[in-house]
């Protein structure tokens, strides 16, 4: 199980909390496991072309990865933050 | 076709998406006094709102915000409580070596026919074209138009974007046939469907397109809005890039109507609006579409434009707006008729002020200030 840090604009999915646990041998499995436990949650970030979308950035053991099909360690932490954007 | 009743005079309501959240306006009996909500959605950008006018009910929200995906919100209960849909709108997924396309926004809401409760479709930017069966919780792609093999060339491509981005909008089920669709894009035109969806084909004849080179094209058009009279589907007027324009089918060819407006102020603008009982009265925003497209009320001075008459001649409605220093414009799906009579008109202002009139446009008061940057308003009937 991995512990996954949630920015604050995608906390309304995860009841406020900014620390949870999902599983997944890839970035794309923990975020479908992610989104069945937080219904809605996968497509806020990824595009239906499974990119990451533009604001969103995705870290496994603090590297960035740049797409879903990168692998993950039983015990990485992933973290996924909001890019500094907008106005 | 028979004439729409007036509605009767219970509590108004409106619906107004901003860019920073949507905000409820509910209005007495006589539409004076008025009271806003806190925001809904606060910090997303809300597209367009829209109420089911089947249950008066049902409210879908065409929301994102800066940092995530586009999504719809769903009520049942006029808004006090939400779910998100659980299959937004989206493209399907390209074959592996090929670039698909990504839905940036849901930017449009319309219900579908009275005898298809539950069915609503939605447009996008890019343009797409999208239909919910139940309630607006899941979204299925119309293939006959998302995957023609003439989209791209009706769309003109992905770099050919007007400032906000390229959208599908103005969808229009006609209330004689659920088969029977209008659509119009920005750019790319106005198309109809008498299959439900499967095939389109491009209406634009005798619209101007000035910033392509071929003076008569097929498609390509840039339409801001397109509305069926309510009361005479037949009946159709769209404000354009390139004028305000008039056609009753079963014509092809669009009449220019905007030709009558007053050369100073001249029939560029976003909105269209038609009366929901007769289908010669119609209201427009116009804009400065001048030099460099300013798109501001024209000389800093708003004003709302009314035909009587299907367009043969225009009259100045400004009494109560600004009377200068006000540089201010209405976007295309910010500005709505409710059905009451007389009819009430309202509209929402880039500066996030929202104006009305209880008399047909004769006189304007505003009825809310300090909004954010407003994106759509929709009458919302208890």
């Amino acid at each position: 199980m991995n512990t996954v840090l949630i920015p604050s604009p995608l906390r309304s999915y995860t009841g406020n909390r900014s620390q949870v646990t999902a599983a997944g041998a890839s970035v794309a499995e923990l975020l479908g496991d992610l989104d069945r436990r937080y219904p809605g949650i996968r497509f806020r970030m990824i595009d239906e072309q499974d990119s990451i979308r533009q604001h969103i950035k995705i870290f496994v053991n603090r590297e960035q990865v740049k797409r879903i099909d990168a692998p993950v360690g039983a015990s990485d932490e992933v973290i996924i933050i909001t890019a500094i954007s907008g106005g | 076709m028979a004439t729409k009743r007036p509605q009767r005079a219970s509590g108004a309501s409106l619906l107004v998406g901003t860019r920073k959240g949507l905000f409820l306006l509910a209005g007495d009996s006589g539409r004076r006094a008025w009271r806003i909500s806190p925001p809904h959605f606060l910090g997303h950008i809300v597209n367009h709102a829209v109420l089911d006018p089947r249950d008066r009910r049902t409210l879908l929200v065409a929301a994102r915000a800066g940092h995530l995906g586009p999504t719809v919100f769903r009520s049942s209960d006029r808004g006090r409580t939400w779910k998100e849909a659980s299959r937004p709108p989206a493209f399907p997924r390209a074959p592996a070596g090929e670039t698909g396309l990504v839905v940036a926004h849901v930017f449009w809401l319309t219900p579908g026919h009275p005898a298809e409760p539950g069915v609503w479709y939605a447009g996008t930017s890019p343009q797409g074209l999208f239909r919910s069966a139940d309630g607006g919780d899941t979204w299925q792609g119309i293939d006959g138009f998302n995957a023609n093999p003439m989209r791209t060339a009706w769309v003109g491509g992905l770099q050919e974007a007007p400032p906000d981005g390229a959208t599908l909008h103005s969808i229009n089920v006609d209330p004689r046939d659920p088969q029977h669709l209008y659509i119009a894009m920005s750019a790319g035109g106005a198309f109809e469907s008498t299959d439900g969806g499967a095939r389109w084909r491009p209406l634009n004849k005798g619209v101007a397109a000035d910033f392509m080179p071929d003076p008569d094209p097929e498609y390509g058009h840039d339409v801001h809005c397109l509305r069926l009279a309510p009361s005479a589907p037949e009946v159709i007027y769209q404000q354009n890039h390139c004028g305000i324009y008039r056609i009753e089918r079963p014509a092809e060819r669009w009449t220019r109507i905007g030709e009558k407006m007053p050369k100073a102020i001249g029939d560029i603008g976003f909105p269209m609006v038609v009366h929901p009982r007769d289908p010669q009265t119609a209201w427009v925003f116009p804009m400065d579409g001048s030099t460099v497209w300013p798109r501001t009320s024209v000389g800093g001075k708003p004003a709302v434009y009314a035909t009587r008459n299907g367009g043969a001649s225009w009259q100045k409605l400004a009494q109560g707006l600004p009377a200068k220093d006000a540089w201010w414009t209405v976007k295309r799906q910010a500005m709505c008729a409710d059905a009451r009579d007389p009819v009430g008109l309202y509209f929402g202002t880039t500066s996030g002020e929202v104006w009305a009139s209880t008399d047909e446009g004769k006189r304007w008061r505003c009825i809310a200030r300090h909004l954010p940057h407003i994106y759509s308003v929709e009458a919302a009937a208890g």
